[in-house]
């Protein structure tokens, strides 16, 4: 196929699930701070804006993150370009791009949204609307994501789209899982206590994974098994494994003439979905979580640029 | 001659009904005008949710607006549409012929049935194309001749469309919501189809693939990109074709051959249907700094290797001082008498119809000789003192750039308007595919006017646009 249809199609998922994320994100950073009682209670807001790899642009613009000025700079800011309204608007730009690769369903869902988007950012923000537009944009990526996969011919066009889902997945549960080493604890003697404890079952929540915990730990929330099921388990649909498998099963079917091109992103995917699919959440533990993460989050980007260099983008 | 003399109504609204359009004033008596309001809403959702919009640049506001769409549909009897299709045929089978003389032998020139000066000087004839033998001898695959109708049987072709004719998706969709929002009309109606355009399209496009074609053609559509007002439409042609829609940077030439850039290397391009101007698809023979087309892309099509549709250089053909011409071209190339009708045009080089033309500047249209779009126009009973003396100041000064014609009383069909339904004219671009053969879908894509007493039905004009109905009996 085409390949900057390969590209559109590639992005359009990636900003729909980005945007999804972002979302979820500040869900989280709602439920987490509403559980602080200390003075302290703007670094849940922070640690979102490191959750979402935008840094330095949020503190270029903003002295410091506040409920007031991440959910303005996440969700609506026209200047930073991974806003959730900028994340809906890209999509819609690639989508409008390629629309003779999308099926009519596909379009018609991409579209509407950016049009209802249009309309919520035509009121005015209060507390209520913002939790309305949260939920909305999580209720919009699902319907996109539900139409895609079942209307799309299972072609290379199919497998571009599943490959920007899920690399953007993999990165954005490398990053939420990431937070809880960015966030700072009232006293030392708080991690294992009531605030550390409610800061793992908000991450839970905000991959709507409680009840998949559950069922696969019961008990009290460990940290141990948090970053186990959102690592290692494949039967989740948010784990780094499940998101690199889906890589692994996508970027092989994609036909090719020359088998050298897109040889460096097959070796990287199957290496992490090998090191995923056969790791021990101890010996990461052991290793640093937060190094390990780090690096995967880096792979993850690497993985981004093979694939389009594999394809011509 | 004003606009409110005895025009024409093609339905004959209120009173005097003609039969074409019986079942749409039975259709319009009996529906109650609550429920068109609702539909009409309607329309503009599914408009809006398939993204049917048309960018208008120089206006603020929504960059993406849609083009108005009218629920009274423009109905022609089959005799009618016949006798049309006839002679759209005699027309682009004489244009085709024409620009192909101008390319080699020039024999409508040495016979002395048009000036030279005409094509020689005219920034639409390209050079580059001299001597170059095309498919069929097509250059212009895909035509959109402009009609205007004053009388039952008077028809008059306003301008022929030879190089990237725009309003085809329209002609499809309008037809296609009429029949989301109406069906039970369509069922009693007997409307002849029009959505298999876009297989007469690649009908054609692959008729006219490249004598060195390796095989099965592959046929593309290339587009500036989404930020083009007819972005639309390409999407939608390609969609319709089932092809891949490119932009320039998508396209490459190696050895005087086309490829696309595609995930697994590079594919072979045989035709391709371009929407994009001579003077931006190949910066190596036209404008340099076009980002739009691709280097080489003339060059492979002069090696046989690849088919542009339309042809480079088409466009000498729909020149509106080269169009007075088109009658002599039809007698001369096919020994016909033309079935259409052009309208009387005074050519303002010449030194009495400049005369006549500025004598009489109230009572006609003026137009520039390369506008296109209803800009560098005069309407001259609409125009205010001031515009017409502007107009004379510059038609004075380049006689050469203006043509005057006698502003017809165009015809009318009932539209939808704020105080209800009231007449507004209209014209008709029906589309011509020449390839082994010329192929018409029924029809065409009506334009109407909104304002009241206006002749101007260009989009970017604020016209609005019908379903246009051929019977089929």
């Amino acid at each position: 196929m085409l390949a900057r249809t390969a590209s559109s199609l590639f992005w359009l998922a990636r900003y729909m699930e980005r945007a999804d994320y972002l979302a979820r994100l500040l869900q989280v950073a709602g439920h987490m701070s509403a559980v602080r009682f200390d003075a302290d209670n703007n670094s849940e807001w922070e640690s979102a804006i490191v959750a979402s790899g935008s840094q330095q642009a949020f503190f270029e613009k903003h002295a410091s993150a506040n409920p007031e000025t991440v959910v303005s700079f996440l969700a609506f800011d026209r200047d930073n370009p991974s806003s959730i309204c900028n994340c809906i608007e890209t999509s819609r730009r690639n989508a409008r791009a390629v629309r003779t690769a999308l099926t009519t369903d596909m379009w018609e869902a991409v579209n509407t949204s950016w049009m209802e988007l249009r309309d919520f950012e035509a009121g005015e923000m209060t507390e209520d609307r913002i939790t309305e537009f949260l939920d909305w944009v999580k209720a919009r990526t699902s319907l996109v994501h539900g139409v895609y996969a079942n209307t799309m011919l299972r072609r290379d066009g199919f497998h571009f789209t599943r490959l920007g889902q899920f690399l953007e997945r993999a990165d954005n549960t490398a990053r939420l899982l990431d937070v809880k080493y960015h966030v700072r604890l009232p006293t030392v003697q708080d991690v294992g206590g009531v605030v550390d404890y409610y800061q793992w079952l908000a991450i839970l929540r905000v991959l709507g994974a409680r009840r998949a915990y559950r069922v696969l730990f019961k008990g009290q929330v460990e940290p141990v098994h948090v970053a186990e099921l959102l690592l290692l388990r494949l039967e989740f649909p948010r784990s780094l494994a499940f998101c690199f498998e889906q890589i692994c099963l996508n970027l092989d079917p994609i036909s090719s003439q020359d088998s050298e091109l897109s040889a460096e992103c097959k070796r990287i995917a199957h290496k992490q979905f090998a090191e995923l699919r056969y790791g021990r959440i101890e010996d990461i533990i052991e290793r640093g979580l937060h190094e390990y993460l780090s690096e995967l989050i880096e792979r993850c980007a690497l993985l981004g640029e093979q694939i389009a260099r594999g394809h011509n983008f | 001659m004003t606009t409110a003399a005895k025009v024409f109504d093609e339905m004959g609204w209120p009173e005097d009904i003609r039969p074409p359009y019986t079942l749409v004033d039975a259709w319009l008596n009996s529906v109650p005008a609550e429920q068109l309001a609702l539909k009409r809403r309607e329309a503009e959702v599914l408009f809006r949710r398939i993204g049917i919009t048309f960018a208008v640049y120089t206006e603020g506001g929504d960059p993406e607006r849609l083009i108005p769409f009218d629920l009274i549909p423009r109905v022609l009897a089959q005799a009618e549409w016949q006798s049309l299709r006839k002679g759209l045929e005699q027309r682009v089978r004489a244009l085709n012929a024409f620009i192909h003389d101008v390319y080699h032998d020039r024999e409508i020139i040495r016979a002395g049935k048009m000036p030279e000066r005409l094509v020689l000087n005219n920034p639409q004839f390209r050079p580059e194309m001299v001597g170059q033998d095309l498919p069929h001898n097509v250059y212009t695959h895909i035509a959109g001749v402009d009609m205007v109708r004053t009388g039952p049987d008077e028809y008059y072709v306003l301008e022929d469309n030879c190089r990237t004719p725009s309003g085809v998706s329209y002609m499809v969709e309008n037809r296609e919501v009429m029949m989301r929002l109406f069906p039970d009309l369509f069922r009693r109606a007997g409307v002849a189809p029009v959505a298999h355009y876009g297989d007469e399209l690649l009908e054609t496009l692959r008729s006219v693939a490249p004598p060195n074609c390796p095989g099965e053609p592959t046929v593309v559509v290339l587009t500036p990109g989404i930020y083009n007002s007819a972005y639309y439409e390409h999407a939608f042609l390609a969609d319709e074709m089932g092809v891949d829609l490119v932009e320039g940077a998508d396209l490459l030439v190696r050895n005087e051959i086309c490829y696309m850039r595609s995930t697994s290397g590079l594919t072979r391009v045989d035709v391709i249907y371009r929407r994009i101007d001579d003077d931006y698809i190949d910066p190596l023979v036209f404008r340099p700094e076009s980002m739009l087309g691709a280097p080489g892309l003339h060059f492979a099509s002069r090696a046989g290797n690849l088919t542009l549709a339309n042809a480079i250089g088409a466009g000498i053909a729909d020149d509106k001082a080269v169009y007075i011409h088109v009658p002599e071209m039809i007698r001369f190339y096919l020994g016909e008498e033309p079935l259409l009708q052009n309208v009387p045009t005074h050519d303002c080089s010449k030194p009495d119809d400049l005369a006549y033309t500025l004598a009489h500047i109230e009572e006609l249209v003026v137009k520039a000789v390369h506008g296109s779009g209803g800009y560098g126009m005069l309407v001259g009973p609409h125009a205010s003192k001031e515009e017409i003396r502007t107009f004379v100041e510059q038609l004075k000064t380049r006689p050469h750039d203006y043509v005057a014609q006698p502003t017809l009383a165009l015809s009318t069909v009932p539209t939808f308007v704020d105080s209800g339904i009231a007449p507004r004219h209209v014209d008709l671009r029906p589309f011509v595919l020449s390839g082994d053969k010329i192929r018409i879908v029924p029809g065409g894509l009506t334009r109407v006017a909104l304002r009241d007493g206006s002749l101007v039905v260009n989009s970017s004009q604020g016209g609005g646009t019908k379903d246009t109905w051929v019977l089929e009996r």
